[in-house]
C-alpha cells in the first residue's frame, strides 16, 4: 500500500490534469502553475521582441517606410518591394543563390569533418587536453571586428589584385606563408589561372570549414563519450573489426546529434552570410527599409524551408537508442 | 645479431607475427592520428602565431627577407603606441564589466526559464518550448530592423510619452542589450535555455521531492538546491555567453553602442587612426600596429579560456546537452 502512494506523485508528474470547474486545484497543480512564473521573463521578451518584430518585418516588406520625428510612417505598396528585389535589384538573386549553394556544400563537409575530428580526439592519448584546447580556439577568435580589420588591411596592401587572390589573402594574411608567391610561381610554370583559382578556392574552403567546426566537434566529443564502453567490449569479444564497430555502434549512437549539428550549422552559416551584409547595407546606407525587410524575410523563409526539409529527411532515417 | 635471431624467431611463428603486425598497425594509426591533429592544429594556430609574431616585430624585420617566423630584433614599441591609442585600460575595464554583467544576467534568467520548462508541467508547455526552439533557429538579422525601430523611439504601451512627453531614444546606449537579456531574449539566449532545460531534466527528481517534503518553497528549492547542482551547465553557459558576448559585433553595430564600451569596434578603425595620428603611411608597418592591437583585444578572453577550458569541456559532457 505504501508503495502505491509513493509512486502516485510520479504518475501525476507525467500527465497534465485538466482543471475541472468547481474543483480546487491540487497541490501539484498549484505548484505546476508556478512554472508560468519561472518562464515569465522569457515569455514577455519573446512576445515583445520576437513575435512583434516578425510581424513588423512582414509589415515593412509590404510597404515603403519613411522616418519622421518620433517614429516612422508606412505606406502600403503591395508586392512592389518583392518584385524589385527579384527583378530589378543588381545583386540580390546572385548573393542569395551563392549563399545557399555555399551552405549546402559546406554543411555535409563540416559534419563529416567534425565527426572525424571528434573520433580522433576521443581516445586517451598524450597531449589530448592541448589538442582539444587548440580545436576550440576558433570560437574565441571569431570576432567580426577582428576579421573586418584584417580584411581591410589586406585589401589596403593588395590594392587592385584580382578577386581570387584577395579571397585567399583575407584568410591567410597572417599565416607565415606568402600565398601570392606561390600563386605567381604556379602561374609562371604555365598552369592555367582557372586551375590555380580552383585549388586556391578549395584550400580556402578547408580553412573555412575548420574554423566553423569547433562547436560541432565539442558536441560530437560529448556524444561519443556518452556511448557506454560495454558496447565496444561486447563487439570486440564477438570479433567485430574496427570498420564494423564504427558503422554498427558509433555511427547509430551519434545520429541524433547529427541532426542537432546540422540545424546549428545551417543557422550559423546563414547568420554570417553575405545576405546579412546586403540587408544591413540596404537598410542603413541606402535607407531602403522596405527592401531590406524583404531580403531578411526571404532569406529566413528559405532557411526555415531548408531546415524543415533536411530535418524531416534525417528524422526518418535516424536511429534512437531509447 | 641478437635482433636478427629474434626477428627469425618471430617470422617463424604465425602467432608472434600477428602480434607484431597488430603492434605495427597501432603505431601507424597513432602516427596518422598525430599527423592529422598536428596538421589541422597548424591550420588553426598559424594565423594566431602570425599575428603575435607580427606584433613584436620591429620595422626592420618587416622588410627583412631573412626573417621567417621569429623576428631578429623583437620590440614592444608597437604595444606602447597601441595601448595609448586604444585607451586600453579604461576601455577594457568597461568592456569586461559590460560582458560579465550581461553574462550573469543571462545565467540567472536562462537557468530560471530552463528550470521552469524542465520541472513544471503547465498547459501549453510543449507549444511554448517549441517557441524557444523557433527562437534559436530564427537568425537575429530577421528582426534587426524592427528592433532598431523599437529602440530608436522606445515607447512601450505609450507609458514613456505619458511620463516624458516624447519617446526615448535608446540608441548608442547599452540599455537595449540589458533589457533584452533580462527578458530572456539576449544574444543566443534560446540556446542557453535549451542547455539548461536538457540539464535539469537529467537531474533526479528525488532531490526536489525531498525538499518539498521538508517544506521548502519553490524558490528556495530552486536557488539553494537545483542551481547549486547545476554547476556543469552553469560553467558551459558562462563560458559560451562570455565569449560570444565579448566578440559580438552585430548588436554593437545595430544599437550603435559606443566604442568606449565595446573595444572590438576600436580595432576596426585602429589602422586608420595609426595612419593619421602617428603619420605612418606604409601599410605593412600599419599592419604591425594592427596586430599588436588585436593581441591586446583578445588577450583577456585567451587568459580566461586557458584558465577555464578544462572545466568547460568537462562541463559540456556532464551538462547533458548530449545523451
Amino acid at each position: 500500500m505504501n508503495r502505491e502512494t509513493e509512486h502516485s506523485p510520479e504518475v501525476k508528474h507525467s500527465t497534465v490534469k485538466k482543471h475541472s470547474p468547481g474543483k480546487k486545484a491540487t497541490l501539484l497543480q498549484k505548484r505546476d502553475r508556478m512554472g508560468y512564473l519561472f518562464i515569465l521573463p522569457w515569455l514577455i521578451g519573446f512576445l515583445a521582441f520576437y513575435v512583434r518584430s516578425i510581424f513588423m518585418t512582414g509589415q515593412f516588406s509590404f510597404s515603403a517606410l519613411t522616418m519622421d520625428t518620433g517614429g516612422y510612417t508606412l505606406s502600403n505598396v503591395g508586392w512592389d518591394n518583392f518584385i524589385y528585389a527579384f527583378r530589378v535589384h543588381g545583386s540580390f538573386k546572385q548573393v542569395l543563390t551563392s549563399s545557399v549553394l555555399n551552405m549546402m556544400l559546406d554543411v555535409p563537409l563540416i559534419i563529416f569533418f567534425s565527426l572525424f575530428m571528434a573520433i580522433m580526439l576521443n581516445g586517451k592519448f598524450r597531449g589530448r587536453t592541448i589538442f582539444r584546447a587548440i580545436f576550440f580556439l576558433p570560437i574565441i577568435l571569431n570576432s567580426g571586428a577582428i576579421l573586418d580589420a584584417l580584411a581591410l588591411s589586406a585589401s589596403m596592401m593588395a590594392g587592385g589584385i584580382s578577386s581570387a587572390a584577395s579571397e585567399v589573402s583575407s584568410s591567410a594574411s597572417s599565416a607565415a606563408v606568402d600565398i601570392f608567391y606561390y600563386v605567381q610561381l604556379f602561374q609562371n610554370l604555365g598552369i592555367p589561372m582557372e586551375l590555380i583559382a580552383y585549388v586556391v578556392g578549395v584550400v580556402n574552403r578547408i580553412n573555412e570549414i575548420i574554423s566553423a567546426s569547433s562547436v560541432q566537434i565539442i558536441i560530437f566529443i560529448a556524444a561519443l563519450q556518452a556511448i557506454p564502453d560495454s558496447m565496444y567490449e561486447v563487439a570486440k569479444m564477438e570479433g567485430a573489426t574496427g570498420y564494423e564497430t564504427f558503422w554498427k555502434i558509433t555511427f547509430p549512437m551519434v545520429m541524433p546529434h547529427i541532426i542537432t549539428n546540422v540545424v546549428y550549422t545551417i543557422v550559423d552559416s546563414f547568420t554570417v552570410s553575405e545576405v546579412v551584409d546586403l540587408a544591413y547595407a540596404t537598410a542603413f546606407t541606402e535607407f531602403n527599409y522596405g527592401l531590406s525587410s524583404v531580403f531578411s524575410l526571404i532569406s529566413t523563409l528559405i532557411t526555415c524551408f531548408i531546415l524543415v526539409v533536411v530535418c524531416g529527411f534525417l528524422q526518418k532515417r535516424t536511429f534512437y537508442y531509447n | 645479431m641478437k635482433y636478427l635471431a629474434k626477428a627469425k624467431k618471430v617470422f617463424r611463428d604465425t602467432d608472434q607475427m600477428k602480434i607484431m603486425l597488430t603492434d605495427v598497425k597501432k603505431m601507424l594509426l597513432t602516427i596518422m592520428r598525430f599527423g592529422i591533429l598536428a596538421g589541422v592544429g597548424y591550420v588553426i594556430l598559424s594565423p594566431v602565431i602570425g599575428i603575435v609574431v607580427n606584433s613584436i616585430s620591429s620595422n626592420k624585420d618587416a622588410y627583412d627577407p631573412m626573417v621567417y617566423v621569429l623576428p631578429h630584433s623583437p620590440t614592444l614599441d608597437k604595444y606602447k603606441v597601441v595601448l595609448e591609442r586604444l585607451n586600453y585600460f579604461p576601455t577594457m575595464a568597461k568592456d569586461l564589466l559590460y560582458t560579465l554583467s550581461l553574462m550573469v544576467v543571462q545565467l540567472f534568467v536562462c537557468s530560471m526559464v530552463g528550470y521552469g520548462f524542465a520541472r513544471f508541467n503547465f498547459r501549453f508547455k510543449k507549444l511554448l518550448f517549441a517557441c524557444v526552439v523557433i527562437m534559436i533557429v530564427i537568425p537575429s538579422h530577421t528582426i534587426m530592423l524592427p528592433l532598431y525601430m523599437t529602440f530608436k523611439s522606445f515607447d512601450p504601451f505609450g507609458l514613456v510619452t505619458l511620463i516624458y512627453g516624447k519617446p526615448l531614444n535608446l540608441m548608442s546606449s547599452t540599455v537595449p542589450m540589458y533589457l533584452m537579456s533580462f527578458l530572456g531574449c539576449g544574444l543566443r539566449s534560446g540556446l542557453y535555455i535549451y542547455i539548461f532545460n536538457q540539464f535539469f531534466r537529467g537531474l533526479p527528481k528525488e532531490i526536489e521531492e525531498a525538499a518539498l517534503v521538508d517544506g521548502a518553497g519553490v524558490w528556495y528549492t530552486y536557488f539553494r538546491i537545483m542551481l547549486v547542482n547545476a554547476m556543469p551547465a552553469v560553467v558551459t553557459v558562462a563560458v559560451f555567453s562570455m565569449v560570444w558576448q565579448y566578440n559580438d559585433t552585430f548588436f554593437a553595430k545595430l544599437f550603435l553602442i559606443s566604442e568606449d564600451v565595446v573595444i572590438s569596434k576600436k580595432i576596426a578603425s585602429l589602422q586608420a587612426v595609426i595612419a593619421n595620428q602617428e603619420q605612418i603611411l606604409d601599410p605593412t608597418i600599419q599592419e604591425l600596429y594592427l596586430d599588436a592591437g588585436i593581441v591586446l583585444v583578445i588577450l583577456p578572453i585567451i587568459i580566461i579560456y586557458i584558465l577555464l577550458q578544462r572545466y568547460f569541456i568537462e562541463g559540456v559532457e556532464r551538462s547533458g546537452i548530449v545523451g
